[in-house]
């Protein structure tokens, strides 16, 4: 017999969990078969840990039967293969990394077992977070569960897949240019990019510092803000997070929108575009309106140069990031005649083509008589593209785009030409140069079906304001499902 | 055929640095690849930036602090959980000192 429990969200979960309607056993059962009945297809999974799952759910159970389970207890989790998991292989979708088992937990793992969540397992992901597609991964595609033809987006695809396909519950991304954003548009599910600094990137594996966020794939918006609230929060081994406290996001989602001032930008409405998403997104805009919100032509200007800025920007960060991966103290070794070669045989061996080339412009725009011209003209032109929405937030609240300008692609379509894969980014990327948080939801489909995501991006520190708004849509519009 | 941006020698001058050795194919896609990006990437130039500040960093600024203490426990078994090569205690590699 097959149950429907594993396309329940969080908030019905939880809520049949509380009532013993459910025990966590049931639901992470649930998903192990959806994940055995469609994975084979869809590729969302590198690792499955069945055993480890039902243990963690069962442990799970005598809490909640205990009582006082914490809000996310029995819930079931896809987990990018980018986040360190103690005792569980994780690759970043990487050959170099592909035997790696990590000796200890990233600080959101860590939170996210203390709360009983249930891991069923590691999704996959462009290698070293490196994609717009998950066409990078080392380990094949991961594919679009509304059309096994296209690409679920990257670089979590995986995660993106396995929401959508509900093969979990929920699952966990990183963004760094749009990689949980995009895939939550083209898999028609809710993914948020927090303001940088406001989750904990300790034992998350680092592709550009300055750029990389932890967030949450959710089904709901409602559900991404329970997500938020177990992860956000200051860390003292991520020197860089943030010690402003985390409000409570379920109490911002109040349905209320009246006199939102939201800003829609000019620049994001380009030539080009698929007339299907435009038509998507300013219906949207329309509900808002509808809703009692104000749409507010705005510009932010230095747009056209975001991807420019990233491309310098990363790749100088990750040509340091990655280069620890010298087939020294683990990950793939090449043996040679000495250390030098040792460095250069396992990095060509491990490292797939798109990091390579990354590695490559990263290293060249810091290398010497380069570094002005490249590296610091990218940091100052990002202080432009900082100032741009500083500006645009003294005459709105947060700002509606679309998260692309086109709907999923199609698997091999993109992959001739690194440019062309770069421009799926660009309406994603200036949220990450800024570091500001960014909600990417369903808001229509295309003529083939394929779903049209809506992006919210807030000011710093501006969560509540785009759960809300999120939250606020939502109650009108009612997302499909894949048919798979 | 769009203006070269990277010559063969920069491509091999960066590959020494990034500690990466490249066939002779990949050198080649390499030159193109990047000789393509990096053509994109001067519509930066477009941009006066003389009189503005890079940014490093968009969290809040400073560094957090605290006392120089040990918090963890040594741990060599899981040290050297993953090593390519081990001796003991030890992780094994190439003689680097000549």
């Amino acid at each position: 017999m097959t149950s429907d429990l594993h396309k329940l969200t969080i908030v019905e979960a939880q809520a049949r969990l509380s009532r013993r309607e459910l025990t966590a056993r049931e639901l992470t059962r649930a998903c192990l078969d959806r994940i055995a009945a469609v994975d084979s297809r869809v590729n969302a999974f590198l690792t499955v840990s069945e055993d480890a799952a039902l243990a963690q759910a069962d442990a799970a159970d005598a809490r909640i039967n205990a009582g006082g389970a914490p809000a996310l207890c029995g819930i079931p989790l896809g987990i990018k293969d980018i986040f360190c998991t103690r005792g569980l292989r994780t690759t970043c979708a990487s050959r170099i990394l592909e035997n790696f088992i990590p000796t200890f937990d990233a600080t959101v793992i860590e939170r996210l077992r203390e709360a009983g969540t249930v891991f069923l397992g590691k999704t996959n992901m462009d290698e070293f977070a490196m994609g717009s597609s998950t066409e990078n991964s080392a380990f094949g595609p991961t594919r679009n569960p509304f059309d096994l033809e296209r690409v679920p987006g990257g670089s979590s695809g995986g995660s993106g897949a396995a929401v959508a396909a509900d093969e979990c519950i929920a699952a966990l991304g990183t963004d760094t240019g749009g990689s949980i954003r995009l895939p939550a548009a083209f898999c028609g599910i809710v993914g948020i990019k927090p303001t940088y600094s406001r989750v904990s990137r300790y034992g998350v594996i680092a592709y550009a510092s300055s750029l990389d966020q932890v967030g949450p794939f959710t089904k709901s918006v409602r559900d991404a803000a329970i997500m938020m609230q177990a992860l956000a929060g200051i860390d003292p081994r991520d020197a860089t997070s943030s010690a402003r406290p985390v409000p409570d996001y379920l109490r911002a989602l109040t349905g209320e929108v009246k006199n939102l001032r939201i800003g829609v930008p000019r620049e994001y409405f380009v030539e080009g575009m698929q007339p299907e998403v435009e038509r998507a997104i300013r219906g949207a805009l329309a509900s808002y309106r509808e809703l009692g919100a104000e749409t507010v032509e705005i510009s932010l200007p230095h747009t056209e140069y975001a991807i420019a800025a990233y491309y310098l920007i990363a790749t100088a960060e990750a040509s340091a990031n990655l280069a620890r991966y010298d087939g020294m103290r683990y990950g793939l070794r090449v043996e040679a005649d000495d250390h030098i070669g040792l460095y250069n045989r396992s990095r060509d061996a491990g490292f797939g083509a798109e990091v390579k080339r990354r590695i490559m412009l990263g290293t060249f725009a810091l290398s010497a008589g380069y570094y002005d011209a490249y590296y610091l003209k990218a940091q100052k032109v990002r202080t432009l593209i900082r100032r741009d929405f500083e500006r645009a937030f003294e005459r709105c609240d947060l700002i509606a785009t679309p998260t692309t300008p086109a709907t999923a692609f199609r698997i091999g379509e993109r992959t001739a030409d690194p440019l062309q894969m770069y421009l799926s980014d660009i309406f994603t990327i200036s949220v990450n140069l800024a570091g500001l948080p960014g909600l990417a939801m369903p808001c229509g489909y295309d003529d083939r079906g394929m779903p049209v995501g809506l992006q919210l991006i807030g000011p710093p520190f501006g969560e509540e304001t785009i759960l809300r708004a999120g939250e606020a849509f939502e109650r009108a519009f009612t997302p499909r499902r894949p048919a798979l | 055929m769009s203006q070269k941006r990277i010559s063969r020698e920069q491509v091999l001058h960066v590959a020494e640095l990034a500690r990466i050795e490249l066939s002779e194919a990949e050198q080649q896609q390499l030159e193109t690849d990047l000789s393509n990006i990096l053509g994109y990437i001067e519509k930066l130039n477009q941009l006066d930036t003389e009189a503005v500040e890079p940014t490093f960093q968009v969290g809040d600024p400073g560094t957090p602090w605290r006392d120089d203490v040990v918090t963890n426990h040594p741990e060599p078994e899981a040290m050297l959980l993953n090593a390519p090569a081990r001796e003991g205690r030890l992780f094994k590699v190439p003689k680097i000192i000549e």
